[in-house]
């Protein structure tokens, strides 16, 4: 047997207990063969234990060991990092849970914080320095550990009563499809539910949309004095979460 | 060759961070799993600046698959060269298997065949992995629960023909070499006699636990006398070493791991008298 035929074998009796290649290995290897197994699973478990703690609150531990086995079964790990066997959890979670999606919100929750956790450093911009900016041709730069994701439930409620141990509220569907954004601040990683308009400003600034051109779209969908008010508070309220890195003016060409 | 260092240390685990940066731990040096720093930024990646400001760092890697069939990843070895680049570790290390083929990747060391092949491609895959990281790796003995056969050779010969052609240095897992052994029923004295001297420039020592059918390299309890003995009695063959207990799992107050290091510090102390 080749190098390659070997290591296909066990892989294909890692993945799914696949006994011809068990035979092919060996006689003699089914214990150590069920060592390597047994250290596969438990690696990929202890991965989803340790990244999905409060998911894991919200199902109960016999609920969530279910929905790790049906997840070790469907997704074989692919990356070098065990941090990149956590991205597609949520999505196995919405596949096992269709008529409840707060579980996979609050894994897409607990999966972001620890993105963001060990996500690129970069320092929040001083706001002293607004003073001297041109807003005519202003854009903003956006902390690399930002995440946006949807939101149609109060998972995030959900999720900030089980971290401090509290009783969570009942799962409920929002009034309408919200957002929520993760990052890092300092060394904390940090989440807030949003609404559409400040999805949708954000989203657009990060897309490199000038910030005068945001205030605008804003004005379109608030109109003019809570547009420019609503814009304001936008702008401080990034500021202080940390989420602006920087303020770049643009030279206009004519 | 990889330059020597005679010393004693130990893992850098979560529990013990602070301690070993709100103090002067009697270690010199300490081992991270590399692949724990090979992010972006965040805290993880600060706490290694500070360590790494107040002791010797050595980075022992996982995930590298020095033995995949289907060659490394390139972006695995940038950012290993990376980290490489901001710490400029004392070693740079990772074990003789593979965990990835084909996109799949174990996240378990899983265990090669002593052939020629086999031969063939983890030297080609050192080669390549030393080209990229810009130096010398030292390679661990692992710790197998499957014995392949027919095999053209021991682990013992194969790792010395592996250091002879690719320039590597071996990381002497002194543990693994006694699960391997009671698992598949060689004698470890003659792998500790047989092995490359003057190769080793780490050793590491831990303990394991009895599973159903065989010794598995567990990681979670005190180094036993099985292991210690296995120790005495290959340092004298040796020249100067960086000696470390591995603790992964379990894992105690840091004066219990601080104890056992005591232990090997004895050791050495006698060897060297006896050297004199």
């Amino acid at each position: 047997m080749s190098l390659i035929e070997l290591q296909r074998d066990l892989r294909n009796w890692l993945i799914r207990e696949d006994r011809w290649a068990a035979r092919r290995l060996g006689d003699d290897s089914a214990p150590g063969l069920r060592v390597y197994l047994n250290n596969y699973r438990g690696q990929l478990v202890a991965c989803l234990e340790d990244s999905f703690a409060r998911t894991r609150d919200w199902l109960g531990d016999a609920a969530f060991r279910q929905a790790v086995i049906a997840h070790i079964e469907r997704v074989p790990p692919s990356s070098w990092t065990l941090d990149a066997y956590s991205r597609d959890f949520p999505a196995t979670l919405a596949l096992l849970y269709p008529d409840d999606p707060e579980v996979a919100e609050l894994a897409w929750i607990d999966c972001a914080l620890g993105e963001a956790f060990v996500g690129p450093d970069a320092p929040a911009a001083d706001a002293a320095m607004l003073g001297d900016v041109d807003w005519d041709s202003a854009t903003l730069q956006f902390t690399p550990t930002l995440d946006v994701g949807e939101l149609s439930t109060n998972a995030p409620a959900i999720w900030s009563a089980l971290a401090v141990g509290d009783v969570p509220p009942a799962a409920e569907p929002l009034p309408e499809t919200g957002a929520i954004l993760v990052w890092r601040q300092e060394q904390i990683s940090r989440f807030r539910a949003i609404d559409q308009v400040e999805r949708q400003a954000l989203l657009a600034a990060r897309g490199g949309l000038s910030f005068a051109a945001m205030c605008d779209e804003i004005v379109a969908a608030l109109g003019q004095e809570r547009g420019i008010a609503f814009a304001g508070q936008l702008l401080g309220q990034w500021l202080a979460d940390g989420l602006i890195t920087r303020i770049e003016e643009r030279s206009v060409s004519i | 060759m990889i330059a020597p260092f005679a010393g004693f240390g130990l893992g850098l685990r979560k529990p013990h961070y602070a301690e070993f940066l709100d103090h002067r731990v009697a270690v010199d040096f300490v081992e991270v799993i590399s692949e724990n720093f090979m992010i972006d930024g965040g805290r993880p990646r600060q706490i290694l600046r500070d360590v790494r400001a107040r002791y010797p760092v050595a980075l022992h890697g996982v995930s590298m698959s020095i033995g995949s069939a289907d060659g490394l990843d390139g972006a695995y070895l940038a950012r290993l060269r990376a980290l490489i680049d901001e710490i400029d570790p004392l070693f740079v290390s990772d074990h003789l298997s593979w965990t990835r083929i084909e996109g799949f990747s174990s996240h378990d060391l899983l265990p090669l065949p002593y052939t020629r092949e086999a031969l063939d491609l983890v030297c080609a895959n050192i080669d390549r992995a030393q080209e990229a990281l810009g130096r010398a790796m030292l390679i661990e003995n692992p710790s197998t629960y499957i014995d392949f056969a027919p095999a053209d050779m021991t682990e013992w010969q194969f790792l010395d023909a592996m250091c002879a052609r690719t320039g590597c240095g071996l990381l002497l897992d002194v543990n693994n070499v006694f699960v391997s052994a009671s698992n598949h029923g060689f004698d470890p004295i003659a792998y500790l006699d047989g092995v490359a001297h003057d190769r080793v420039r780490q050793i590491h020592l831990a303990g394991h636990s009895m599973g159903e059918d065989l010794l598995i390299d567990t990681h979670d309890r005190p180094v036993p006398g099985s292991v210690w003995d296995l120790y005495a009695h290959v340092l004298p063959l040796l020249g100067p070493v960086a000696t470390m207990i591995e603790r992964d799992d379990d894992i105690p107050p840091l004066a219990d791991l601080l104890g056992e290091l005591a232990v090997a510090r004895t050791i050495g102390r006698r060897h060297l008298r006896r050297a004199a």
